[in-house]
């Protein structure tokens, strides 16, 4: 038995569309009895890999095997199980009526059937709603049907692309586990990702970027080159962002970010570390991770991405709270997306909601910004009550989505031009601002280009430019970051941090841990709630335990959701007992 | 292997019963197949009549005699007319430009004198609201009728004339009553059916497209052909659910006749629901959204479904090139077959061309669209 044959191998693999190369050359084998991580930001050729092994996509070039065959034959789906994003699931099919087609399709006879569907159903947890309508299940219970759909016939080889996106934590660890156990039966296993964490845990990886491959192999082969160069220096609130920007700056480090109130250092091989600043805390050693191996990859293919300067004038502090919720609610018909919410962020201060999708972190993001009426409770934003003045709230405020509201047929100085106009600038400001916006984010060499053609980091540039033109006291972020290369992240935050610093608060929303270690302070939401908040360091420290005495933040907020549902459970079930 | 041999079709019915299931739970489906046919055949039946009645008809009496007030009440005494007496011509076109009324006759101050006359003729004016040309024509016809008719009666009683040498009697073969309604409503349900059929299957594929879960189907061992299958056998007989709707509201609610073998109507319209089917899937190849789906749908079958399809414009008087380009739309053969059946009989001679155009453009379509559906996302 040739059990470690490749499950698919990929030779000089090319796939165009139109003139965009989606992927070029890529050459990689994928063994069984492994997860293999395909890991890169978005638009790195992710899905196009998964469809092409599917047989959904014909190669431009190069050659794909998959399972002993030339090529994708028609038979071949028979072995694959494929879950594409949002996870094919018919939602307005029952949980077990999912299955029953994915039985029929495969043509399993009654036992094998009653057997599997016992197995997985047990396996998922989903046992309780077989009869429940897809749609109506939460995120990470979507995922898992999407997956035992896939494993109904025992495939050889499972494709899963994006299976953890925007879904909490604690779901993901579940699907892990069981991918883990698949593959522990030798089933191929491939998981896309975005998230760079969960390529640590792989046990190989193919890394993708802009449609090459970056890097593959293992995660320890690949952070083992960076034993003994990774850092962590602790810092106070006020100098965080400082340092981090001088730490950049030197020629000796390759990447320094923030990590909770911590920067993270990463030298380059063989240097020492730089001379600390009067003050500085010594710096400790620590464990290398996936994105700091990738992101020294970057830096070795690319010139280092422009860091943010100083920003000046780019806005106005406010006085007092920069944003306050009390008791915040919001009920759509009998449902409350979110329940007596309350916070208080601080001038200059970078809060972040983190939580998964329709967890109620946009409808608070919406209420704040004056674009969702609260049902119940208060909200003020730059020192002005939204109920009462919600237009003179928005002059106050910038906005910024991962979606990068801007006009793609439209030049970059003309987008300046209308988002100027917009926001109401005239005459003399409106030159003034578009000429430092234009000179603070680079977009100099671009200024006449159609927005929509500029690559991803010249896009995020000048969204974020778009949203900063009017000066704005506060900065409302809806994922600005997800999906984008490590790189873009940095440069983004890096100049997030040097707002901060001229006492720009900023509300962020995410999904993403990565993101979340550059707020200052979190609040977890989770099914409406705020069920935690504090600084990423405070959340975590809430976790460690000698098995366990750097938890991650991931770490924390499982815990934390664990610790909110058996609280929940705990008051459900005292009436019932009374 | 041997599962598959044993069991051929366990894939295809569990595609069929995940069709079935989501047409149960979707009220969208249920509603085009069998609430718009109910909503579109009483609009369109009850709203559009080609027919004259009631028609709000001003008469101008400058004579004030009892010559013209026979005239008056016999527009009063036919169903077509409801008159309005006016006293000048002056008010009667100040009616005519606010839309009070459709037309008017004038009767001059000479009127009952040159009735009596044996020698001298009677003119009256008729002036008629000609902006819609259709509407115009039937008024003036049955207004130059109402007078005439008039006339004869009037002349006989005066002069105890002699019967006139020859008359004509008109007789309407199928459609007595020269009801429009017995001609629009078999034209409807063609219409009908092609939105359930063409909009329907191109929606719901599309929709598979939007959510994601055609490609999670086509990584499955179902085949293309079993999935298309699979949705033109289950929209197929929701069809014929609309089509029972429409006929039930044709035969009871307009009371149209139906004088053709029920059989060979469900045989028809089968086919052409094939057709409609086959045309809903041909686009889902182009369209995988239901925006564009529906856009398609709109302009490549119910239009011409709607105006080249005999149903409202009779094919018979369109130039020569319109005519030629009514052919290649399948709605034509089925309008006429329906209208046929309804209000003829089954006639062979009618039928068999169409049925056999009918086949024809189910094979074909259904081959292209089987053709064109490829196990790729390209």
């Amino acid at each position: 038995m040739a059990a470690s044959a490749p499950a698919v191998v990929l030779q000089g693999l090319t796939k165009r569309f139109g003139p965009t190369t989606a992927l070029d050359d890529v050459t990689a084998s994928i063994l069984p009895g492994q997860i293999t991580g395909l890991v890169g930001p978005d638009g790195a050729g992710k899905t196009t890999l998964l469809r092409l092994i599917a047989g959904l996509l014909m190669p431009d070039g190069g050659k794909i095997a998959v399972l002993g065959h030339d090529g994708v034959p028609s038979g071949v789906q028979r072995d694959i199980g494929y879950m594409p994003q949002r996870f094919g699931l018919y939602e307005d099919l029952s949980v077990d009526e999912n299955l029953s087609l994915h039985a029929d399709l495969h043509e399993l006879d009654e036992a094998t059937r009653r057997e599997r569907f016992a197995a997985l159903l047990g396996f998922t947890g989903l046992a309780p709603f077989a009869g429940r309508l897809a749609g109506k299940l939460s995120g990470g219970m979507k995922q898992k049907l999407g997956l035992a759909c896939a494993l109904l016939a025992r495939p050889k080889l499972l494709l899963l692309d994006e299976p953890s996106a925007g879904v909490d934590p604690a779901s993901r660890r579940e699907l892990w586990r069981i991918v883990r156990t698949m593959a522990g039966e030798g089933v191929a296993a491939v998981w896309s990702t975005a998230y760079l964490d969960e390529a640590d845990r792989c046990d190989s990886f193919l890394l993708l970027q802009a449609g090459r491959l970056l890097a593959s192999g293992s995660p320890a082969d690949l952070t083992r080159r960076l034993e003994g160069r990774a850092f962590l220096v602790d810092a106070p609130p006020d100098r965080r962002h400082a340092m981090q920007r001088r730490l950049a700056a030197d020629p000796v480090v390759v990447d320094a970010t923030i990590q909770g109130a911590s920067v993270r250092v990463v030298l380059h091989d063989g240097a020492a570390f730089p001379v600390r600043a009067d003050g500085d805390a010594a710096p400790r050693p620590t464990r290398p991770r996936f994105e700091d191996a990738f992101v020294s990859l970057l830096q070795e293919k690319s010139q280092a991405a422009p860091m943010a300067g100083a920003l000046n004038g780019s806005a106005r502090p406010a006085d007092g709270a920069a944003i306050e919720a009390r008791d915040l609610s919001r009920d759509f018909g009998a449902f409350r997306a979110v329940d007596r919410v309350s916070f208080d962020v601080a001038p200059g201060e970078i809060f972040g909601l983190l939580g998964p999708n329709g967890a109620g972190k946009s409808t608070i993001f919406r209420m704040l910004c004056g674009l969702l009426a609260p049902s119940h409770g208060q909200a003020r934003v730059a020192g002005i009550d939204l109920r009462r003045a919600r237009a003179t709230a928005r002059e106050r405020i910038g906005y910024m989505s991962q979606r990068f509201s801007l006009y793609g047929n439209l030049s970059v100085a003309d987008n300046l031009e209308f988002f100027g106009g917009v926001y109401g600038l005239d005459g003399r400001r409106r030159r003034d601002r578009i000429a430092w916006a234009l000179d603070a984010f680079d977009l100099g060499s671009v200024t006449h280009l159609e927005a929509g053609m500029l690559p991803l980091g010249f896009k995020q540039r000048l969204a974020l430019a778009a949203a900063l033109l009017h000066e704005p006291r506060v900065l409302f972020l809806d994922e600005p970051t997800s999906g984008v290369d490590p790189l873009m992240r940095r440069e983004f935050w890096s100049r997030i941090g040097a707002l901060a610093d001229q006492g720009v608060t900023a509300l962020v929303t995410s999904h993403f841990m990565d993101e979340a270690e550059y707020c200052d302070r979190l609040g977890i939401i989770y099914a409406g709630q705020m069920i935690a908040s504090g600084s990423p360091d405070d959340l975590k420290r809430r976790f460690a335990t000698e098995a366990l005495p750097e938890p991650t933040l991931e770490d924390a907020f499982v815990g934390l959701i664990a610790a909110h549902d058996a609280a929940n459970h705990a008051a459900n079930s005292r009436p019932q007992a009374a | 292997m041997s599962a598959s041999d044993l069991l051929p079709g366990r894939r295809f019915r569990g595609l069929l019963r995940k069709e079935f299931v989501q047409i149960v739970r979707d009220p969208s489906s249920i509603a085009i197949a069998l609430v718009m046919p109910v909503v579109l055949l009483l609009l369109i039946g009850f709203g559009i009549s080609l027919d004259a009645r009631k028609v709000r008809f001003g008469v101008v009496d400058e004579n004030r005699s009892v010559e013209s007030a026979g005239l008056y009440h016999a527009f009063a005494n036919t169903p077509y007319f409801r008159p309005v007496s006016f006293l000048t011509a002056r008010e009667a076109e100040a009616a005519l430009m606010r839309g009070d009324i459709s037309g008017f006759a004038v009767l001059r101050s000479d009127f009952s004198r040159h009735v009596i006359d044996p020698v001298r003729t009677a003119d009256i004016a008729i002036i008629v609201n000609g902006v819609d040309a259709n509407t115009a024509r039937i008024v003036t016809g049955y207004a130059q009728g109402v007078v005439a008719v008039w006339l004869l009666g009037h002349r006989r009683d005066r002069a105890k004339a002699a019967a006139p040498a020859a008359s004509v009697e008109h007789r309407y073969w199928f459609n007595p009553e020269i009801r429009s309604t017995n001609f629009i409503v078999p034209g409807l349900i063609a219409m009908v059916m092609t939105m359930i059929g063409a909009l329907l299957t191109a929606l719901v594929v599309a929709r598979e497209w939007e959510r994601g879960t055609m490609e999670a189907m086509m990584v499955t061992p179902a085949s293309m052909t079993e999935l298309m299958m699979g949705k033109l056998v289950a929209y197929f007989v929701l069809g014929l659910g609309g089509l029972a709707v429409s006929v039930t509201i044709g035969l009871f609610v307009f009371e149209v006749p139906f004088r053709g073998s029920f059989a060979v109507l469900v045989g028809v319209s089968s086919v052409f629901l094939i057709v409609s089917l086959a045309m809903g899937l041909l686009i889902s190849t182009v369209a995988r959204s239901q925006f564009v789906a529906a856009q398609l749908a709109f302009l490549i079958t119910f239009m011409p479904a709607l105006i080249l399809s005999g149903l409202m414009f009779d094919i018979e008087s369109m130039p020569g090139w319109i005519q030629a380009a009514t052919t290649v739309f399948p709605a034509r053969y089925f309008v006429s077959s329906l209208q046929t059946l309804f209000l003829a009989g089954t006639v062979w001679p009618v039928l068999l061309p169409n049925l056999a155009a009918l086949l024809a453009f189910a094979v074909l379509i259904l081959a292209v669209a089987v053709a064109r559906t490829r196990r790729s996302l390209e």
